[in-house]
């Protein structure tokens, strides 16, 4: 666990979301499904951000602007600062022989970098809108769904389904595919495990996704 | 001294950032274990932070046979904060932990914003823990107290050692779209720069009620913030929600705090102990006409 501030390389549009790509500086880009905490300028909060892009300079995180923290991220220039901590959590595990990516909206972000992790796999994503699914054009190999389609029907037996997205989708994910690790999402102030904030029922306690996760086997989610 | 609010830092989770601190001040202990309460949990304000977390933790058996001993050897002065339902359960607590030399200190958490509050007062719980115990005893009150300084002069009255202050202080949030709570249940505690003002009232208020030592916490996120408490009475600092956001504020602000009392002209931080309450030359009528 590493924090550092780096300076921002650039913010690129992509539909309704943004790429908020950072100088790397001397952090690890981690395991793909780990996460950073991002702090927007004038919040009190950093918020979590799963890494999307790992090159040799810089870090790029692909964020949906749905609330003052999320917005004010998306807002920064090129130079701007911006404090990063991490990699934290457990992400996905790698020793997997057929991947498929499953990944609905937002859910995408973590799927580039992982996607080049396993040699570009064969990836399912679904989309609100047209719009949205334009950030497909990030995950090689992708197969696109726009509702009311839904990305659980272009699941196929035989593959070891790595999961992101809304938790609808992950229930209906899990539902068909038990082996699937499945990368959840909670509200969290540090990420580190202190304020017990990301509590998710995990074999029936509640237990820190932050700690526990954010990555988890079907099975145990 | 700079220690952690109680609740903001699970040492062994990030044992890095509790060796920044002087002492560790554990997430509260109750009798039995808590899940604690269902998400929603957290939220964030305008000036601050809303947490529901709901004394979430191991309870008092497993704390002292699973958790104690890994603390202890972090060695870093250990505070067990705990909490109970009655004057009863305060006893229990503190006859369980008086048996552990690894505990420095017990504070008292009598004002949890997110649980039932206990049955009895202040003054009999601390009285009750007093009793039970030869270890030092801080009592954490709440700045939502009618009258704070009362009550920490009920809690010296009744054998506290020294106080903690403040607490949270219960707030609401709406979620932007639906307008119902953001927490699951309803309102949290309040922590954050919303609350550095309250905290400082309530150790200058404190102080001059009790003399007693006070670890003055609520919204520090610099070195001035801690030494604005330290003048106002705190002879400790804690550091709660900017942990959330530094990982490294308790080295930060400490360098901070060495620098601003330079600046002001105090030796090290705790001469400005209590330079709030130099009244003499401070408060003069300006003739103006």
């Amino acid at each position: 666990m590493r924090r550092e501030t780096l300076p921002v390389a650039g913010v690129d549009r992509i539909g309704p979301y943004s790429l908020v790509r950072v100088r790397r500086g001397g952090l690890e880009s981690g395991i793909p499904g780990q996460f950073f905490m991002l702090s927007p300028p004038s919040r009190l909060l950093p918020r979590p951000m799963s890494l999307c892009l790992a090159t040799r300079k810089e870090l790029g995180f692909l964020i949906d602007p749905i609330g003052p923290g999320t917005r004010a991220l998306v807002e920064v220039a090129r130079n701007d600062r911006l404090p990063v901590l991490g990699p934290l959590g457990n992400g996905y595990r790698m020793d997997v022989e057929r991947p498929l990516l499953v990944g609905g909206g937002i859910g995408v972000a973590p799927f580039p970098y992982l996607s080049e992790r396993l040699a570009k796999p064969p990836a399912v994503l679904g989309f609100r809108t047209e719009e949205h699914a334009e950030a497909a054009a990030l995950v090689p190999n992708a197969e696109i769904v726009v509702e009311p389609r839904l990305v659980t029907e272009l699941l196929r037996p035989g593959h070891d389904v790595l999961a992101c997205g809304p938790e609808p989708m992950l229930e209906a994910v899990r539902r068909l595919a038990p082996n699937a690790q499945l990368a959840w999402e909670a509200p969290m102030a540090c990420g580190y495990g202190a304020c017990y904030g990301c509590a998710v029922e995990i074999n029936g306690e509640l237990k820190r996704l932050c700690i526990e996760g954010p990555v988890l086997t079907a099975e145990a989610a | 001294m700079i220690l952690n609010a109680s609740g903001c830092l699970d040492a062994l989770a990030a044992p890095e950032i509790a060796a920044q601190l002087d002492i560790f001040v554990t997430k509260t202990v109750t009798p039995l274990p808590r899940g604690g309460n269902e998400p929603t949990r957290i939220a964030e304000t305008d000036l601050g932070m809303l947490n529901s977390i709901g004394l979430a933790n191991p309870g008092i058996d497993a704390f002292v046979t699973d958790v104690l001993p890994e603390l202890a050897e972090l060695e870093i002065p250990v505070w067990v904060s705990v909490g109970g339902f009655s004057a009863a359960d305060y006893a229990d607590l503190c006859s369980r932990l008086d048996a552990y030399d690894d505990v420095a200190t017990i504070e008292l958490n009598v004002s949890c914003p997110n649980v039932a509050e206990p049955a009895d007062s202040v003054a009999e719980i601390v009285a009750a823990a007093r009793a039970a115990t030869s270890k030092s005893l801080y009592a954490k009150l709440s700045p939502a107290s009618g009258d704070i300084t009362a009550v920490a002069e009920a809690a010296g009255a009744a054998g506290a050692d020294g106080l903690s202050l403040v607490n949270t202080i219960r707030g609401l949030a709406l979620d932007a779209t639906t307008l119902e709570p953001t927490l699951s249940t309803a309102t949290g505690g309040l922590s954050g720069p919303a609350l550095r003002p309250i905290a400082l009232a309530a150790v200058f208020g404190c102080f001059r009620a009790t003399g007693l030592p006070i670890v003055g916490m609520g919204g520090v996120e610099t070195g001035r913030h801690a030494i604005e408490l330290i003048a106002a009475g705190a002879t400790a600092v804690a550091l709660g929600t900017s942990l959330f956001a530094d990982p490294e504020a308790p080295a930060r602000i400490r360098s901070e705090l060495e620098l601003e009392a330079e600046r002001l002209g105090f030796e090290t931080p705790l001469a400005a102990h209590a330079a709030a309450h130099e009244e003499e030359g401070r408060r003069k009528l300006r003739k103006v006409a």
